[in-house]
C-alpha cells in the first residue's frame, strides 16, 4: 500500500508514456526477454532437432526432396560393417578417452590443489590445451605423429635407443586409433583438472583434520573423504565429457578424417562423410540419430551412477 | 605465517631424527608434486612449442633431423608467415572468424541476458522449467544437428553466408551464457531491485542502471566463453561455408593449405598458430574471470 502512494508522486512527475508503461507490464517484458532466446533455440535447434529425425526416415539426397521409407536406412546400417565400425570405435574411444581425461585430470587437480608459487599463473598456463582451438591443436599433434618427422619416433629412435626403425602413427588401425585417443585425452585434461579442483576446494579442511585424528592414511582420506565428496561433481562433468567425446568430430576429421581404410570413424565424423560430403543426407541424419540413444544411456549411466546420494554419503561398500 | 608452521614442523621433524627427515619430507614433495607437476606442463604444452618452433624453421632444417636439433631453430625465418599472409587467404579468414566470432558473442549475450534477467529475476510460473529447457539443450551436440540444420540454412538462403554461423552458433552459446548468467544474477541482492521498484524506477531501467552494471563480470566471462567457443567451431563452417574465401580459420587451413601429399608443414604450423594468438590474447587479458566463472559454473 505504501509502495503505491510513495510511488506514484514520482511516476506523476515524469509522465511515462505508453510504451514505458508496456515494458513495465510483467508478463509483456517476461515475453520479450525470453522471446530471442527462445525463437533462435526453436528455430535453429528444436526445428532441426525434429526435422533431422524426420530425415532419418526419408531418402532425402542433396539437391531432392526425399519421400518415408520408415525403418529402410535405420535397416541398412544395422548391415552396414562400416556403421558397426564407427559404433565400436565411437564407444572404444570414449571409453578410454574419458577414463584417461579423468584419471589424468583427477591427480593434475590434486598435485594443484597443494600449496606451492605462482599456482594461479600455473593454472592458467594448464588451461590452454583447452582454449586454443581444437583443430589448430589437432594439427599439430598431425605433424607430431608424421611418418617421417615425428619427433616421438626421433626421440625414441635417435635420442632413446629404444626402437630401430620409426613409429608409424597413423598408417595402420590400431595405432592412428589410439593416437587420436592420446590426443583427445590430451586435450581433455585441463577442463577436468580445473572443474575438478573447484570441487576439491569446497572439501572442508575440518574433516581432513579429524579424519587424521583418528589415524587415517592418506589413501583413506582419499578413498573415504575426497572421492565421496567429489561425486555430484565427478557426475555432472563426467556427463559432459561422455557426451562430447561420443560426438566428437573435429580431432578424428583433422587428423585420420576416418582412415586407415575407415577403421577411425566415428558416428559423426561417418555421418558428414555420407550426408554432406556423400549427399546421402537422408543416410547421415540416420546415422547421426543413431548417436541418440547411445547419448542417452551414458547420460542416465554417468548421472544416476555416480550421483546417487548414497555414494555421496560414502555407504558405497555397505 | 605459513612458513612459520613449516618451520615448526621442519623443527618438530628433525628433533625426530635429525637431518635425514627434513630432507626426506623435501624429496618427498619434490618427487610427489613438482615432479609429476613438471611432466604434466612439459606434456600439455609441448604441441604449442612444436606448433611455434615448426613455424619459424626453415624447410631444410624441419626436414633434416640429423644435421640440426630439432627442438631449436638454428636459422630462424619468417618465410612460412610471410607466405601465409601474402600468398594465401590467410587474412580474408582471419577478418571472417573475427567478424563471425564477434557477430554471435554481441548476438549471444544480449539473447542470454534477457533470457537470465527474466528467469532469475522476473520470476514467473514455470521459470525453472524454462530454465531447465534452455540448459538442456547445451546437450545437444552439434553433431546430430548440423545434417538437418544444413537443410534449414539453404531454405534460408544463407547457405556460404557468414551469417548463417552467426545466426546458427547461439544455440550452443546461449544455453551457456544463461546457465553461467543465472548463477551472477542469483548472488545480486533482490533488495537493491526492491528499493529502486520503490523508489518508482521501471524494470526497465532497473535492468540497464542496476542489475547489469552489477553483472559486468558475469556479462565479461560469459563474452570471453562464447568468443572462445565461436572462434573454435568447426563443423558448422565446415558444412555450411563453400567458397574459399567465406572460411573460418580451423576450416580454411585444413581445407585450403592441405593440398596434395607434399604438406607444407611450416606455413600449417605458422596458420596454426596464428589462428591461436587471438583466442589466447583474449584468453591471458580475463583469465581470472574466465577460471573462476569456470569453477564457478561447476561448483553451482
Amino acid at each position: 500500500m505504501s509502495v503505491t502512494t510513495l510511488s506514484s508522486p514520482v511516476l506523476a512527475q515524469r509522465q511515462p508514456n505508453w510504451l514505458v508503461r508496456l515494458f513495465d507490464y510483467k508478463p509483456f517484458l517476461i515475453v520479450m526477454c525470453l522471446a530471442p532466446a527462445i525463437g533462435l533455440l526453436s528455430v535453429f535447434l528444436t526445428y532441426p532437432l525434429g526435422l533431422g529425425i524426420w530425415l532419418a526416415f526419408t531418402d532425402t539426397t542433396i539437391g531432392r526432396r526425399g519421400v518415408f521409407v520408415g525403418l529402410e536406412n535405420f535397416q541398412y546400417l544395422l548391415t552396414d560393417p562400416l556403421w558397426w565400425n564407427a559404433v565400436f570405435y565411437s564407444v572404444v574411444y570414449t571409453g578410454i578417452a574419458t577414463f584417461g581425461k579423468f584419471a589424468l585430470g583427477f591427480w593434475l587437480a590434486l598435485l594443484l590443489n597443494n600449496h606451492f608459487p605462482f599456482k594461479s599463473i600455473l593454472r592458467a598456463i594448464i588451461l590452454l590445451p583447452w582454449i586454443v582451438p581444437t583443430v589448430l591443436s589437432a594439427l599439430a599433434f598431425w605433424w607430431i605423429y608424421d611418418p617421417q618427422f615425428s619427433i616421438i619416433s626421433y626421440l625414441l629412435v635417435d635420442v632413446l635407443h629404444w626402437r630401430s626403425g620409426n613409429v608409424d602413427f597413423l598408417g595402420s588401425p590400431w595405432p592412428a586409433r589410439f593416437s587420436l585417443i592420446a590426443a583427445n585425452i590430451w586435450r581433455g585434461i585441463p577442463f577436468v583438472a580445473i572443474s575438478l579442483l573447484a570441487g576439491l576446494q569446497t572439501i572442508s579442511p575440518s574433516l581432513y583434520e579429524a579424519a587424521m585424528l583418528d589415524g587415517a592414511s592418506a589413501w583413506q582420506r582419499f578413498r573415504y573423504i575426497t572421492f565421496p565428496m567429489m561425486m555430484p561433481i565427478l557426475a555432472i562433468v563426467m556427463t559432459f565429457s561422455i557426451i562430447f567425446t561420443f560426438t566428437d568430430f573435429q580431432l578424428v576429421y583433422a587428423i585420420t578424417r576416418g582412415g586407415p581404410v575407415n577403421s577411425t570413424h566415428l558416428l559423426a565424423t561417418l555421418a558428414f562423410q555420407r550426408g554432406i560430403a556423400g549427399g546421402e543426407l537422408g543416410e547421415g541424419a540416420a546415422i547421426a540419430v543413431s548417436m541418440i540413444p547411445f547419448l542417452i544411456f551414458a547420460t542416465l549411466f554417468s548421472y544416476f551412477g555416480l550421483a546417487r546420494r548414497k555414494w555421496q554419503q560414502g555407504e558405497a561398500n555397505d | 605465517m605459513t612458513d612459520t608452521v613449516a618451520q615448526t614442523a621442519a623443527v618438530a621433524d628433525a628433533k625426530a631424527a635429525p637431518d635425514t627427515m627434513a630432507w626426506d619430507s623435501g624429496l618427498r614433495r619434490l618427487m610427489m608434486i613438482y615432479l609429476p607437476l613438471g611432466c604434466f606442463v612439459l606434456i600439455l604444452l609441448f604441441p604449442f612449442y612444436w606448433m611455434a618452433i615448426t613455424s619459424f624453421k626453415p624447410n631444410a632444417e624441419l626436414m633434416n633431423y640429423k644435421d640440426h636439433n630439432p627442438f631449436w631453430i638454428s636459422s630462424p625465418t619468417l618465410a612460412h608467415i610471410k607466405h601465409l599472409l601474402f600468398d594465401t587467404a590467410y587474412p580474408r579468414w582471419l577478418k571472417t572468424t573475427m567478424l563471425v566470432a564477434i557477430g554471435s558473442t554481441t548476438l549471444s549475450l544480449i539473447a542470454s541476458t534477457l533470457a537470465a534477467y527474466a528467469i532469475e529475476r522476473l520470476r514467473f510460473r514455470g521459470s525453472p522449467y524454462v530454465g531447465l529447457g534452455i540448459y538442456l539443450a547445451y546437450l545437444v551436440p552439434p553433431s546430430i544437428l548440423f545434417i538437418p540444420l544444413a537443410t534449414v540454412v539453404v531454405q534460408f538462403g544463407l547457405f556460404d553466408s557468414p551469417l548463417a554461423l552467426i545466426l546458427v552458433y547461439p544455440t550452443f552459446l546461449v544455453p551457456f551464457c544463461t546457465w553461467l548468467l543465472i548463477g551472477y544474477f542469483k548472488s545480486i541482492p533482490y533488495e537493491l531491485e526492491e528499493c529502486a521498484l520503490v523508489d518508482g524506477a521501471t524494470r526497465l531501467q532497473i535492468l540497464r542502471r542496476i542489475t547489469l552494471p552489477l553483472a559486468v563480470p558475469g556479462l565479461i566471462s560469459a563474452g570471453i566463453f562464447s568468443f572462445t567457443l565461436s572462434w573454435n567451431e568447426f563443423i558448422y563452417a565446415l558444412a555450411f561455408i563453400q567458397s574459399g574465401a567465406n572460411k573460418t580459420v580451423p576450416v580454411a587451413i585444413l581445407t585450403e593449405l592441405v593440398t596434395g601429399d607434399v604438406y607444407q608443414w611450416g606455413a600449417l604450423m605458422a596458420g596454426s598458430l596464428l589462428g591461436s594468438l587471438p583466442v589466447a590474447i583474449f584468453y591471458s587479458l580475463f583469465v581470472d574471470y574466465y577460471v573462476s566463472s569456470l569453477t564457478g559454473a561447476v561448483k553451482e
